[in-house]
């Protein structure tokens, strides 16, 4: 895609006027680059879901099951009983319109379907068809039959939406159309029409604990790469335990962190910090995945694949839990976990073992946050660092949609950032905190076969940041998500250049002052420190 | 097509009632339809209140528009992150006083082929206005269901009347009820995007509101029906001691009608987020999820892959890594 259309091609076609004729009676115009893949049938049947086959999102025929109708509205009425959120967002929306360009998927592609209340409006049209008396009248009361083009068009648009609730932060009632996604794919889920990126991670994390498909030996030898790595830089070798009993803690991160770049140098920045604190921790095999792609999927997924984190703490005996930098994982650790998986009654309210500090907003869950941990550390003195390491860097920070708008953790890496480096620049209000921008690959759409809808998601995230390298001299991209850390690479090539892309602990990582080790002259990443370009030639 | 049927709905009812006067219909459109309204609404408001109580809220969802409560030393957005249930309460009141969510609105457009974001207050500002001069409003008509009149009442009529223009006093919040609606509708009509998402049942509601302010101004203002006899009439309502003078004038029934079919259409239409607001989970539940632990009432019983499971799978290469494992 990125080779067919230069950007300036695509800005040129975004239009925020709709079109004349009404959306019911507009059908999905479905553009290549804008559609994942469906799932295959084997990594459905693994995972227990229902009516898994050969299928393709462009046939006519979707195969689906011959009663898919009652299915669907079956499942449908079940989720409007269970789910206070999904009856009452079907009812109370007065489409003021507050949502609409709010949307970054709205903002990048124009296409009025995108605006969060119309999305909504796709499903809410079959609930008043279905579940209100007014809806009897059809088309004047806002309502629609069920169809395979309404159940497709659904599909399409239930996929172009990253759960990243910006629009729920303006909506005067609060509706949230994450919320009304997880549903939509909910009911999507029951017709066996997963995409091919969301099954297969799903497959993978339930077998081998986490979403890459990573083997006991294969994440050990990953491991064993960054460490030599750390050697060359530090001249320390770090010696990581896993799945070790009587550890006092269990860390557990995105399994892309111990797989790729730039993940990877963040998972460094964890193992000096972790070595040099002297932090008494295992890693997890089982639970090698702090991520959960069954939060893309269905609620109950969710409980299955997160469900290893507290069985793996309860069997290690550990007292307590750390998380690393991950967006969704956060939000289902700290607004789902201990309802589903609860009570952690085998577990400490987690204590700093180096400062004394009780997390007390985690004394249920048990479940730190690593930038509080780190914060925390820093705030007492426990930590000394070289920021002019760091000095060939001018930084900004992006908010993760997730633990933005459902955790509110926003000085906690700043405080970090400004601690590590002497150069950093927040992007404009409108497009941090609360009101950050997407990366556009949230909630399983980081597939590469629609990159030209991530690419035109990330519009907004990308604009912002472009923004900052022009005023201030950004050139690096510092993030507390590993979907972030794998997605914003292209998007910010695309749109922007010269920008690369960090977690806060590879930042922490190149600063940190350790005892016994030998003087830096790299980074994590292996090029040269500030004022030591020239190290290298001289040797 | 949406926006001209109801203007036509709204237009037939106003016949409706017009004719009922004109035919003398004064017991039924001035007795028998306002009871049955009111009785329809609170039936209906009841019934749809229960309705999203009896569907539980199995996760802890507050979208979270602050920093969070954490460390002690970092600064805690109090009311946008709340924590407890004061906070809660707090986020709320500004929520349903001051419209909070809606008053960071902004304006997304392209300028140079980038998006820019604008302030954009207007929608906040009509919104508001509507909704506070349509409740003053309210309070002002019970005059017309009680007796002696509460002073707060009469206090609140004075206040709306301080410009003391006129005969009968002109009552500012009448006017700026109108204005508000008004420009409500025109948005509907003139904003492209909103006229795109717009419903019937989004016209429907507005052509009432504007059709009672404005059957209200002009009987107050223009045609001067009688107001003792529109007392005798109220009151009877109030007491249950119907009474229906003659002689009103048949404005007053088109206002009365219209203000029936309102409080009809209430309890079936968007007009529930008056109820609604209070109810959703993104925004009246602390975040505190971490600290005390929700309740799922069907959480529900799910296969899992076993850590025993996962060894027997991986137990030669976890030992060929030295990993300990648990059966040798």
């Amino acid at each position: 895609m990125a080779d067919k259309l230069k950007p300036n091609d695509l800005l040129s076609r975004i239009n925020y006027t709709p079109p004349l004729n009404k959306w019911m009676d507009t059908p999905v115009d479905w553009k290549k680059g804008y559609y994942c893949y469906g799932a295959k049938p084997k990594n459905l049947e693994y995972i227990g879901f229902p009516h898994g086959r050969e299928w393709n999102v462009t046939d006519q025929d979707w195969k689906l099951a011959e009663n898919w109708k009652d299915i669907f509205l079956e499942g449908m009425e079940n989720l409007l009983k269970k789910f206070r959120s999904f009856r009452l967002f079907m009812d109370i929306c007065v489409r003021c319109g507050a949502c609409a360009d709010k949307c970054h998927f709205f903002i990048g592609t124009g296409d009025p379907k995108n605006m969060p209340v119309l999305r909504a409006e796709l499903l809410r049209s079959i609930y008043r068809r279905y579940f209100t008396v007014a809806g009897k009248l059809g088309k004047i009361a806002g309502a629609r039959d069920l169809t395979e083009d309404v159940f497709k068009e659904l599909w399409y648009y239930f996929y172009q939406c990253t759960e990243c609730r910006r629009c729920s932060v303006f909506c005067p009632y609060g509706i949230d159309t994450a919320e009304i996604t997880m549903m939509g794919r909910e009911l999507i889920n029951l017709l066996g029409c997963c995409t091919d990126w969301i099954s297969g991670p799903l497959a993978n994390c339930y077998r081998t604990g986490n979403h890459l498909g990573l083997q006991p030996h294969t994440i050990k030898s990953n491991f064993d790469y960054m460490l030599d790595d750390l050697e060359e830089h530090t001249g320390i070798r770090v010696e990581p335990t896993f799945n070790r009993k009587g550890a006092e803690i269990l860390f557990v991160t995105p399994s892309a962190d111990f797989f790729a770049e730039p993940g990877v140098f963040t998972c460094m920045g964890y193992l000096l910090l972790f070595h040099q604190l002297g932090l008494d921790y295992t890693w997890s095999t089982y639970a090698s995945e702090g991520g959960n792609f069954g939060f893309f999927t269905s609620n109950e997924m969710m409980k299955r694949l997160n469900s290893k984190i507290y069985a793996e703490a309860k069997r290690l005996g550990v007292k307590w839990i750390l998380g690393g930098e991950c967006g969704h994982m956060w939000r289902v650790l700290h607004q789902y976990m201990d309802t589903m998986n609860g009570p952690a009654d085998f577990l400490e309210e987690p204590v700093s073992p180096f400062t004394g500090t009780k997390f007390e907003n985690a004394k249920s869950t048990k479940m730190v946050h690593i930038t509080e941990f780190t914060a925390d550390l820093i705030k007492h003195g426990k930590l000394k660092f070289d920021p002019k390491r760091n000095d060939n860097l001018t930084v900004t920070f992006h908010d993760s949609c997730n633990t933005s708008r459902g955790m509110g953790i926003f000085e906690e890496p700043r405080y970090i950032i400004n601690t590590v480096v002497n150069n950093f620049h927040d992007m404009p209000d409108n497009t941090i905190r609360e009101q950050t921008f997407c990366c556009g690959s949230g909630s399983g759409l980081n597939a590469g076969e629609i990159e030209e809808l991530r690419m035109l998601g990330g519009l907004p995230r990308a604009n912002a940041v472009k923004y900052v390298k022009e005023k201030n001299g950004v050139n690096m991209l510092s993030c507390i998500c590993a979907i972030d850390r794998a997605v914003l690479p292209p998007l910010i090539d695309y749109w922007v250049g010269d920008v690369a892309v960090c977690g806060v602990h590879e930042l922490v990582g190149n600063a940190l002052i350790m005892d016994g080790e030998k003087e830096r002259e790299n980074n994590l990443r292996g090029e040269p420190l500030p004022g030591m370009e020239d190290r290298g030639e001289e040797e | 097509m949406g926006m001209i049927f109801s203007l036509v709905a709204v237009i037939l009812l106003v016949a409706i009632a017009f004719m009922g006067a004109k035919l003398n219909l004064l017991g039924l459109f001035g007795v028998a339809i306002p009871y049955l309204a009111v009785l329809v609404f609170i039936a209906g408001f009841i019934r749809k209140v229960i309705k999203w109580g009896q569907s539980p809220v199995p996760f802890h969802i507050p979208t979270t528009c602050g920093q969070q409560k954490s460390l002690p030393w970092i600064k805690h957005s109090k009311l946008d992150n709340p924590s407890s249930t004061l906070g809660v309460i707090g986020r709320m009141a500004l929520e349903v006083l001051l419209f909070r969510s809606l008053f960071r609105n902004l304006k997304t457009d392209m300028s140079d082929g980038r998006p820019v974001y604008g302030s954009n207050k207007w929608l906040w500002l009509g919104s508001l206005a509507f909704h506070v001069t349509f409740f003053v409003v309210f309070i002002r008509h019970l005059r017309f269901f009680m007796e002696p009149v509460p002073f707060w009442v009469n206090a609140l009529d004075a206040v709306d009347g301080f410009l003391q223009v006129g005969v009968p006093h002109l009552q500012i919040t009448g006017v700026v009820l109108l204005a508000a609606a008004t420009y409500l509708l025109l948005r509907r009509i003139f904003n492209p995007q909103v006229k795109y998402i717009s419903l019937p049942a989004d016209y429907f509601p507005l052509f009432l509101i504007i059709g009672i302010a404005v059957s209200g101004i002009l009987m107050r203002y223009f045609t001067k029906v009688d107001i003792v006899k529109v007392k005798v009439l109220t009151m009877g309502l109030a007491t249950f001691h119907t009474t229906v003078p003659e002689g009103i004038g048949a404005m007053f029934f088109v206002h009365l009608f219209l203000i029936s079919v309102l409080f009809a259409y209430f309890p079936f239409s968007k007009l529930m987020h008056l109820g609604g607001v209070f109810m959703s989970p993104t925004r009246n539940l602390p975040n505190n999820s971490r600290a005390v632990r929700h309740i799922n009432p069907w959480n529900p019983k799910v296969h899992l892959h076993t850590y025993e499971e996962y060894e027997d799978e991986f137990r030669e290469v976890m030992k060929s890594e030295g990993i300990p494992v648990e059966k040798e």
